[in-house]
């Protein structure tokens, strides 16, 4: 067998890794004993915590996408079409995409600094010895708690977005408010909506898969879990912007 | 003596050999622990005793050679069968590896929560497992405000709150004061006798290792090079053994 490339040898062990924890995820959700306390708590860190930055982000980039649009429409005179334009831009794409990319930076990056702090410290190994998978234990409910949370949280942001949107068109460039809210919601279907969520939930898998894959694999003390939280990140960053990829080819 | 008034075998490695980025950590390791008896493993820091402790349950798998544990192959285990299987035993890490997320309660109360005790039977059996370690009061402290000792002794309560019928302790009396030292041997030796326990304990300490031990092994470059009762094991000519016991900074274990 001749050697593979080192970067290749690390790219497919990193995807190997992925199915692993999601294969072992998915074996171990049916099982007893269920945990529903541990995924509430994930829950709440997952989409209450995070909310203030979600909201936050979202209005933003509807603002900001109102103004770009607004502007560069105007000049064809077809700034009648920017409330469509926002709309579909945030639900379908930047919603989703932005706020995902901002939880892997919270929830991700916490989730593999977390399980690879047990790591390193031999609390893997004790629940091991403890006669209870760290996968059953651990990733489960972080797994479920985040493709559960992340759609809710991306319709928030759905709303959000669109109201900056309406914000900037309506009150800073004096569109009509009637015009403006009917186009917002002529074009779109539930379509749409729907393709935004499932969006949302499959990065929801990745991030909380991601994260605490790189957190189990942990090796090397403080230094290797400072390792995995910002591969974690990284890894999960470039993992949402791909699937993001042919999630779109594939949805619309 | 016949053998066949030798208690059997609980746990049986054969030839076994582990290696960690190239460097040979068990080299060919047989070993035998009988049922109910209480084994120490002595050996210099760095020798692998604790890698030998964690093929016993399966935390580590051998690169050759086999572990069984009550006659099962653990390389025949994986998944849900393994962690069922692991209800047998209880072990005690060298630094506690307590859940630094939960108090030092729900740290003990852990094992009993996941075999589905109620909760009355649960604060009862914690309480009690607390005393004997001598952290009544410590219930409600988390692990980061606990000295190494006090984690030490957590985490062995812990390993013995469900009375498990083999028990591994890596280093569990190591950095604890000579009351507390006499407390941990006194509770392995009780345990051992109220519940026919098997005990493979790890330490440095000789006075302990020969107060607790009903046969004393000494693992030397990946090998055990000695096994026998305490008072035939002091009296071993081997001088790996006596240097050893001895304490003598120059001799084959330095070479």
């Amino acid at each position: 067998m001749t050697a593979l490339p080192a970067p290749l040898e690390a790219f497919l062990t990193e995807v190997g890794r992925f199915f692993v924890m999601l294969a072992r995820t998915l074996a171990w959700t049916p099982r007893r004993p269920w945990d529903a306390r541990e995924l509430v708590r994930q829950m709440v860190r997952v989409g209450v915590d995070s909310l203030p930055v979600v909201l936050l982000t979202a209005l933003f980039t509807g603002m900001v996408f109102a103004l770009q649009t607004f502007s560069t429409l105007r000049r064809f005179g077809a700034e009648g079409f920017v409330g469509s334009l926002v709309a579909l831009s945030m639900v379908r794409e930047l919603s989703p995409v932005i706020s995902s990319l901002l939880i892997a930076g919270r929830c991700g990056s916490a989730m593999g600094a977390e399980i690879g702090t047990m790591r390193v410290t031999e609390q893997i190994d004790a629940l091991e010895a403890l006669a209870t998978d760290p996968v059953h234990f651990l990733v489960v409910p972080r797994v479920w708690a985040t493709v559960l949370t992340l759609p809710l949280l991306i319709v928030v942001g759905d709303v959000i977005g669109i109201a900056g949107g309406y914000l900037i068109s309506v009150v800073y460039f004096g569109a009509n408010p009637v015009t403006y809210v009917e186009n917002t919601f002529r074009y779109m279907d539930l379509d749409d909506l729907t393709s935004g969520l499932i969006k949302a939930a499959v990065f929801g898998l990745i991030v909380a898969v991601v994260g605490c894959q790189k957190g189990y694999h942990t090796r090397g003390g403080a230094e290797g879990v400072g390792r995995a939280t910002t591969r974690a990140v990284v890894l999960a960053s470039i993992a949402i912007l791909i699937a993001d990829f042919f999630l779109t080819k594939i949805l619309f | 003596m016949p053998a066949a008034s030798e208690p059997p075998v609980k746990i049986r490695l054969r030839e076994v050999t582990k290696g960690f980025a190239g460097r040979i950590v068990l080299d060919g390791l047989d070993f035998e622990v009988r049922e109910g008896e209480s084994v120490v493993v002595l050996g210099g820091s760095g020798t692998g005793k604790s890698v030998l402790l964690k093929h016993m349950i399966g935390l580590l798998r051998p690169d050759g050679g086999t572990v069984e544990v009550d006659g099962r192959d653990l390389a025949t285990l994986a998944g849900p069968e393994l962690t069922a299987f692991r209800r047998r035993f209880g072990m005690a890490f060298q630094e506690g590896a307590l859940f630094d997320s939960m108090s030092v309660w729900d740290n003990v109360a852990f094992p009993l929560l996941r075999a589905g005790w109620p909760k009355a039977k649960r604060a009862e059996r914690v309480a009690e497992c607390l005393e004997m370690v001598h952290l009544e009061g410590a219930g409600r402290k988390m692990p980061a405000e606990l000295s190494g000792g006090m984690r030490r002794r957590v985490g062995f309560a812990r390993a013995i709150a469900l009375e498990p019928r083999i028990l591994l302790f890596d280093e569990p009396n190591t950095g604890l004061d000579p009351v507390i030292k006499a407390v941990i041997d006194e509770l392995i030796l009780e345990l051992q006798d109220k519940l026919q326990s098997t005990a493979v304990t790890i330490t440095h300490d000789l006075t302990s290792a020969f107060r607790i031990a009903d046969r004393i092994a000494l693992l030397f470059r990946g090998r055990i090079v000695a096994y026998a009762p305490p008072e035939e094991f002091r009296a071993l000519p081997d001088a790996r053994v006596q240097q050893f016991i001895r304490g003598l900074a120059s001799g084959p274990l330095t070479e």
